[in-house]
């Protein structure tokens, strides 16, 4: 069982990479879908909000336009695409032991301290503005990063080029030089 | 309100495959993903690359036998640039990208299953605030969903084939190149990284 390589608990970033390949060939080829994540998170927001607040469709241009390319939210592929990560990410780490029940990585502890609660917010806030971002770009890092940039998109290579420099010099004021040591 | 069936089951067993590959790549992990962007650990640029590589060349011999069709965003200038500049803050602070930190809560990691309800509330904002985002994202133009074929207006297989030549050799250079203070060939990188999170665990 020691060469059970699915209990490994990390392969070669060359060969996830290609794998990564491979299986936006088959989204393409079986659904006819690049690989992406947040559009799932717009539509079930979407969902949300229009169950939440009578007339919420009826004030917002949103639903309209949406309907109008065909793109009316919903659970649909792209959808159990994140359940899928989700389940996978699971089924990994518990076949390698894996798991943790960490809410403070070691970096962010060293420079901003013991505070669950520091931590999670900023999770929050870090990850909804992100989020936000995502969506006025219309991709992440799999759907402009990986999926656009196989395909040659120019608005993809624009984005990666950009995202990349503003977070790499966001990182080096949040953790600092003396944070990359401890990487 | 739901796909057909089929389709819904074909999303799933493929994020599956994709969760499964994130998890095992460490792309799911705080110190992987800053460590990218503190340009110590590159490891995310190792999978991101060779995914670029190894899917253009079959994404693009698809779309030649008219198996598949490209999927290109349209290049909105302005929603591009400022939504790369609110994504690289906000993944700098939450340590994940979006897929990432979902492959990150089936790890385990509670900091990301906070920031996964954060990135549900910021979709939440995009869709309340859509009318009024609008011209700021159509501030710089639109040009449209166009490829780096297209708008050189060459045949994107010269690109395809570039691509794999510059792609691999900048992939060999960081397996291959002059040694940096922790980064050696892979086996060391990943025992580093190994000894390293077993460091934390002490430490804590």
């Amino acid at each position: 069982m020691m060469d059970n390589p699915f209990t490994h608990k990390s392969w070669s970033p060359y060969v996830v990479g290609a794998a990564i390949g491979v299986l936006s060939w088959f989204a393409f080829a079986t659904a006819d879908k690049p690989l992406g994540i947040t559009t799932a998170f717009e539509n079930t927001a979407a969902l949300v909000e229009k169950a939440a607040i009578p007339d919420f469709e009826q004030a917002n241009e949103y639903y309209a336009a949406k309907a109008k390319e065909g793109k009316s939210p919903k659970v649909d592929w792209e959808w159990m695409l994140v359940l899928g990560v989700f389940l996978g990410a699971l089924l990994s780490a518990s076949l390698s032991g894996d798991r943790t029940t960490e809410s403070i990585p070691g970096l962010w502890r060293r420079r901003f301290g013991g505070s669950v609660g520091k931590r999670f917010i900023a999770a929050f806030l870090g990850g909804g503005l992100m989020m936000f971002g995502a969506r006025l770009a219309q991709g992440c890092t799999s759907g402009h990063g990986i999926s656009g940039a196989l395909q040659l998109a120019v608005s993809s290579w624009v984005f990666v080029a950009a995202m990349f420099a503003v977070a790499t010099a966001a990182a080096f004021m949040l953790y600092g030089k003396e944070g990359a040591q401890h990487v | 309100m739901f796909d057909e069936p089929t389709k819904l089951a074909l999303g799933l067993l493929t994020g599956i495959v994709f969760g499964f590959l994130l998890q095992k790549g460490r792309a799911a992990k705080f110190h992987v993903i800053i460590g990218q962007f503190l340009l110590k650990d590159w490891t995310v640029v190792k999978i991101m690359g060779t995914a670029v590589v190894v899917g253009s060349v079959g994404v693009y011999a698809l779309v030649t036998m008219d198996m598949a069709s490209l999927h290109v965003k349209p290049l909105l200038l302005g929603g591009v640039l400022l939504g790369a500049v609110c994504f690289g803050v906000g993944m700098a602070v939450f340590g994940y990208c979006p897929g990432t930190s979902v492959a990150a809560c089936g790890e385990g990691r509670r900091d990301a299953m906070v920031g996964v309800l954060g990135m549900l509330v910021g979709a939440g904002v995009y869709v309340a605030l859509f009318p009024l985002l609008q011209p700021v994202i159509k501030s710089l133009g639109d040009m449209g969903e166009t490829t780096l074929p297209q708008l050189t207006g060459t045949s994107p297989w010269p690109w395809v084939v570039g691509l794999a030549v510059v792609g691999s050799a900048l992939l060999w250079f960081l397996r291959h190149g002059p040694k940096r203070s922790s980064q050696g060939g892979d086996d060391s990188a990943h025992a580093d990284a190994v000894r390293k999170q077993h460091d934390f665990s002490a430490a804590e």
